[in-house]
Formats: structure tokens, sequence, C-alpha cells
């Protein structure tokens, strides 16, 4: 009887302890629909892009005020996949919050929240800094590396497991580094692709067997 | 040796060893997160915490937040000495009583 009381104090203990210092309803499904969106955005991207080139390879003006507007365009598409990829990630993970009866909103999942935000201000600020200088080609490697230092700083206060995307994120953007000419392709991969695997495998590990 | 002995009074309630456990792994934690982590009552979880601060387990500090007060606490090198005999002590029972 009293062995039981002092298991039972063993197991509170242990669940006070995890419960406490990380947020474990981060869905893997917020990872494929960031990644959907991710896609998304490259696609269309990918489409302006062609139609600024194809108008200059055959009309050969190089006009300043189309490369502005492109640039202003894609900045604002850049955003609003950022956006979108937040709202469809937060929507998940409330979801998995909730059937497991936790709080979205409590002391972890603040902490991610802080720890993701703090290099990704840093990140903003680089870039902002980028297109300031005129270095456009930087952009891509640049929200890549950035994003993968902000996913493994917050790693320490969720799933442990998404340590992994962050580093992936990290080489990534190095390598598009010595690529700079493909940055739409590394940050589609990044940004996209990687979302995509990284959720599927989260959700067959995690979350699989409660949906079956 | 005696185990019993060794089982801390202090931790018998659930909430004060809920706190404890909170503690071990947060550098601090305020009021309100406490309150929603272990579900309990303003009043319950205050007098609690004044057991722990009294025992020496607790270092409280009061801020503010704008207007708000701001109470956190964290444990001291005290009560995680405590906490950790608990758990070694809890640990034994089990192992021996078998």
């Amino acid at each position: 009887m009293a062995d039981q009381q002092h298991l039972e104090a063993l197991t509170d203990i242990k669940r006070m302890m995890e419960r406490s210092s990380r947020f474990i309803s981060l869905s893997g499904l917020s990872g494929i629909s960031a990644g959907i969106f991710g896609l998304i955005g490259a696609f269309v991207a990918n489409g302006w892009l062609r139609e600024y080139y194809y108008k200059w390879n055959t009309s050969g003006i190089h006009s300043h005020s189309d490369f502005i507007e492109l640039k202003f365009r894609l900045i604002a598409l850049g955003l609003s996949v950022l956006v979108a990829a937040l709202i469809g990630g937060t929507f998940f993970t409330w979801r998995k919050a909730r059937q497991n009866n936790l709080p979205i909103w409590d002391l972890t999942s603040r902490k991610v929240l802080i720890n993701t935000a703090i290099p990704l201000a840093a990140g903003g600020a680089f870039i902002a800094g980028l297109l300031f200088n005129h270095l456009e080609g930087l952009v891509a490697p640049t929200c890549l590396v950035f994003y993968g230092l902000a996913i493994i700083n917050a790693s320490k206060y969720t799933l442990p497991d998404v340590k992994y995307l962050g580093i992936c994120e990290v080489i990534l953007g190095t390598i598009n580094l010595f690529y700079l000419s493909y940055g739409l392709y590394f940050w589609a991969i990044g940004f996209g692709l990687l979302h995509i695997i990284y959720g599927a495998l989260m959700w067959w590990k995690y979350e699989r067997k409660r949906t079956i | 040796m005696n185990p019993i002995g060794n089982l801390n009074k202090i931790f018998e309630s659930r909430i004060r060893l809920g706190v404890m456990s909170v503690l071990m792994v947060n550098e601090e934690v305020n009021f309100n997160d406490l309150k929603q982590m272990l579900e309990v009552t303003d009043g319950n979880l205050a007098s609690h915490l004044s057991t722990l601060e009294e025992n020496g387990y607790l270092k409280v500090h009061k801020g503010f937040i704008g207007r708000k007060t701001n109470t956190t606490y964290a444990i001291t090198a005290a009560g995680e000495k405590a906490f950790k005999g608990h758990l070694a002590a809890l640990e034994h029972m089990i192992k021996f009583t078998k």
C-alpha cells in the first residue's frame, strides 16, 4: 500500500518535471502545413522571377523600377508565407494541445516562443541590412541559417527532435552561400520540403497511434 | 539505516511536491504559472508556498510588471538538497520493500 503511494509520488514528480520544462503539443501537421505554404510561396516567386527575366531577355532593357517592384512583391510574398505558415502551424498545435488537455499558452510555450523569436529577430534585422545594401542574393541563405539557429535554440524547450530540422536548415543555408543563384531552390527545399518531411516523421512518431 | 526517516514530511503533500518538481527544472517560476501547472486555487497554492518558504526551500522575489505584482519563486540550495534526499528515500523504499 505504502509502496503504491511512493510509486505514485515518483510518477507525479517525473510528470511535473517534464510538463513544466518542455512544450510537447507541437504537432507534426504544423510542420506539414508550413511546408505546403512554403512550397506555394516558392512556386509563385518562381513564376514572377521567370516573367521578369523573360521581359528582360526579350526587351533587352533593364528597367530599374521593374526591379524595385519585383523586390517589394517578393518581400510581401515572403512575409505572407510566414504569416500563413504561423497561422496554420498554430492551428494544428492548438488542436493537439486541446486533444491532450494541455494549455497552449503556458510557461513552456512562452519559452519556445521567446527562444525562437530572439535569433529570428536578429536574422530579420540582418536581412533588412542586406536589402539596404543591395545584397539580395544573400537573403535566402541568411533566412535558412538564422531560422535553423532559432529552431536549435528552441529545441531545448520542446520536442528534442526539432533540433535535427534546425541543423539541416543551417547546413542547407551554408551550402546555399556557395551557390547563390539557386537561392529560391534552396529556399523551397528548406522551408517547403524539409518542413513536410520533418512534419510527416513527427506525426508518424508521436501522433499516428492517436488518430488510428 | 531507517529509510522512512529520510522521507521528508514536508513533501507528503502532492502540491508541495509538485512545486518542488517544477522548480527543480525551471530557474524561476511565477505564481500564475505554478497555479496553471499544478491546477490548484490561489489560496491553496499560497499556503503551500509559504510552508516551503518558511522551511527555507524557496526564495521569493516580489516584483512588478506595470502595476501588477509579479511574484516569482526559485529553489534554494537547501531545497534542492531536501528534494533530492526525498527522491533517494522514495527510490530506496521501492527497491527494498519488494
